[in-house]
């Protein structure tokens, strides 16, 4: 058994060493993922695994045998892009674009689980069903995931206008 | 990172059987957010890896009212868990304070409970003496950059703090860690597994190798349903704690009638001021009160060059919190 990554079957590697960054990056050349720190601090290599966000610089790839991968290519293609990367470019939710892949596929597996009922640590009461979204519940949410540029006001806007359902009415102010 | 082997385990019996047969050098691997991290660092170096992610997940009711928690349940299952948040809000709100969502996505509870600690000179392989990587260094710590570092419970041969959020609770809240060993099944108070430096540093817990933590068990509390967690750290997020509090309070007519009480980011393991609860039970729930409370357990703590603030800082945390307990008794609520 392969991993699958954005619908394709893909063989693991021999090499337990290698982390699934490395195998999205140099072994299948999917370079949307991004290498920033390759210890867990910056977000830029976060993908969705079975829907979850996480990081793969600190992912084993061997770890993830079974389990369905989407990286950036996996969620929008050339001509057809996500409501998401459409309104990043909207919004000017980027700048060098190094961080954007991570800030999206993270914000797509945010707004689950917002919908899903996920507190954060702004979460006023942790018995509510749903979560009202504040903007800054949003930057908590999206707190993994850093941009050096200091494009985050765009990508907020981004986001709440993509998302108004499950963001606050006023989160896009 | 040096070579090693990877297989899988999907019940607690097999993984210790693996792990027996891997000696020495295998570890247990759960989300991989510390010890790979560590090992690409080659801090740790592995000969075997044992992955108990596929150990149970599941989180379940005990007989008497408490909660099991499976080893592999990852940090943001256990956070969203609708008994956690309203039995013990306290530890939903310490694990969400705690890293990023990506990580707690990927962090497992056993995990958590054994990551190592952050001191920057313990990662640091290739240029700075530390006695918990290599026994008998020295520790470029005691008279360097010690601002992160500990105020109680060190020891001259090692001043590092514990960086967990979750644990802080799970001390609060008088957890019981099971376990899977290669003699049998046994039980420990979560307060005894992780251990002062003493002379060494090396051992953060009691634990022997192979020793696998199949779940966590939290007894029944309903003070714990009116508790908080405050962490307070350099920027509001993605940041480790440099002093944390987790409290539950019970106040009848004006006078504590039980409290329990931890504290994070000033000690080598989650510390548990007893000294603090001691002073409080039986007494008027006043603001005096708590900040005598407080005094009480900081009198021990020794604080470093860098790290003297640590000692206010945690004195006026655990007074704000038990402050904001004893007004408006959030259940659910708190900071
Ligand atoms: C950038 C960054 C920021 C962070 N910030 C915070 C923070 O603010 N607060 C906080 O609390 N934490 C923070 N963390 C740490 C994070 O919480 C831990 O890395 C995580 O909880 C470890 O869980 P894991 O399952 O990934 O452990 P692993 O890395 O898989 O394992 C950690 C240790 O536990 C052992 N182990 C795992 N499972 C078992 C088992 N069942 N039995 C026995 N041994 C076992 C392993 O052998 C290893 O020694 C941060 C981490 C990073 C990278
Ligand atoms: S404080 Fe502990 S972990 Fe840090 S350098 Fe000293 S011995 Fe090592
Ligand atoms: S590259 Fe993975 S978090 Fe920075
Ligand atoms: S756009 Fe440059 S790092 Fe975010």
């Amino acid at each position: 058994m392969g991993i699958t990554v954005n619908g394709t079957a893909v063989e693991l590697p021999d090499d337990p060493r290698v982390s699934l960054l490395d195998l999205l990056r140099d072994g299948l050349h999917l370079s949307g993922t991004k290498k920033g720190c390759d210890q867990g601090a910056c977000g830029a290599c976060t993908v969705l695994v079975d829907g979850q966000r996480i990081l793969s610089c600190l992912a084993l790839a061997v770890q993830y045998e079974g389990r369905s991968v989407t990286t950036i290519e996996g969620l929008g293609a050339d001509g057809a892009l996500h409501p998401l990367q459409q309104a990043f470019i909207e919004h000017d939710g980027f700048q060098c674009g190094y961080c954007t892949p991570g800030q999206i596929c993270s914000a797509v597996a945010m707004i689950e689980e917002l919908r899903r009922g996920v507190p954060s640590h702004l979460t006023v009461d942790l018995a509510a069903a749903a979560i009202p979204c504040s903007r800054d519940e949003l930057r908590e949410r999206m707190s993994g995931n850093l941009c050096r540029c200091g494009a985050h006001n765009g990508i907020m806007d981004a986001i709440a206008t993509t998302y108004p359902a499950e963001t606050h009415p006023g989160a896009a102010e | 990172m040096t070579p090693f082997t990877y297989v899988r385990a999907t019940d607690a019996q097999t993984a210790v059987r693996l792990a027996d047969s891997r000696h020495p050098g295998v570890r247990y691997l759960g989300g991989g957010t510390n010890l790979v991290d560590l090992m690409r660092e080659t801090v740790e170096r592995p000969t075997a890896l044992v992955d108990v992610t596929g150990l149970s997940n599941e989180i379940t009711e005990t007989d008497g009212g408490g909660l099991l928690i499976g080893a592999a349940v990852r940090n943001t299952a256990l956070a969203e868990h609708r008994l956690v948040r309203s039995r013990y809000p306290m530890l939903a709100r310490a694990i969400v304070a705690g890293a990023s969502p990506q990580i707690r996505n990927m962090a497992t509870v056993a995990g958590n409970i054994l990551q190592r600690t952050r001191c920057a000179y313990f990662y640091d392989q290739a240029g700075s003496r530390c006695n918990k990587r290599e026994p008998g260094q020295g520790c470029d710590a005691i008279d360097g950059f010690n601002r992160m570092h500990a105020i109680l419970g060190a020891s001259p041969s090692c001043v590092a703090t514990h960086p967990s959020d979750m644990c802080v609770a799970l001390a609060a809240l008088d957890a019981t860690v099971h376990l899977n060993t290669a003699q049998g099944e046994r039980r420990l108070p979560f307060a005894d597994l992780h251990r002062l430096p003493g002379d060494e540093p090396d051992r953060d817990t009691v634990l022997q190798p192979g020793d696998l933590i199949t779940a966590v068990e939290l007894p029944a509390l309903p003070l714990a349903a009116r508790s908080a967690y405050r962490k307070v750290r350099d920027r509001s997020s993605y940041a480790f704690a440099l002093v944390s509090v987790a409290a539950a309070l019970a106040v009848e007519n004006g006078t504590v009638t039980d409290v329990r009480l931890a504290l994070g980011g000033v000690a080598p393991k989650p510390w548990r001021p007893l000294a603090a609860e001691r002073a409080l039970r039986g007494q008027p729930a006043t603001e005096a009160v708590f900040r005598a409370a407080a005094a009480a357990e900081l009198a021990a703590a020794e604080p470093l060059r860098d790290n003297a603030f640590k000692v206010e800082l945690a004195q006026r945390t655990i007074v704000a919190v038990l402050g904001e307990l004893a007004e408006n008794g959030l259940a659910g609520g708190g900071a």
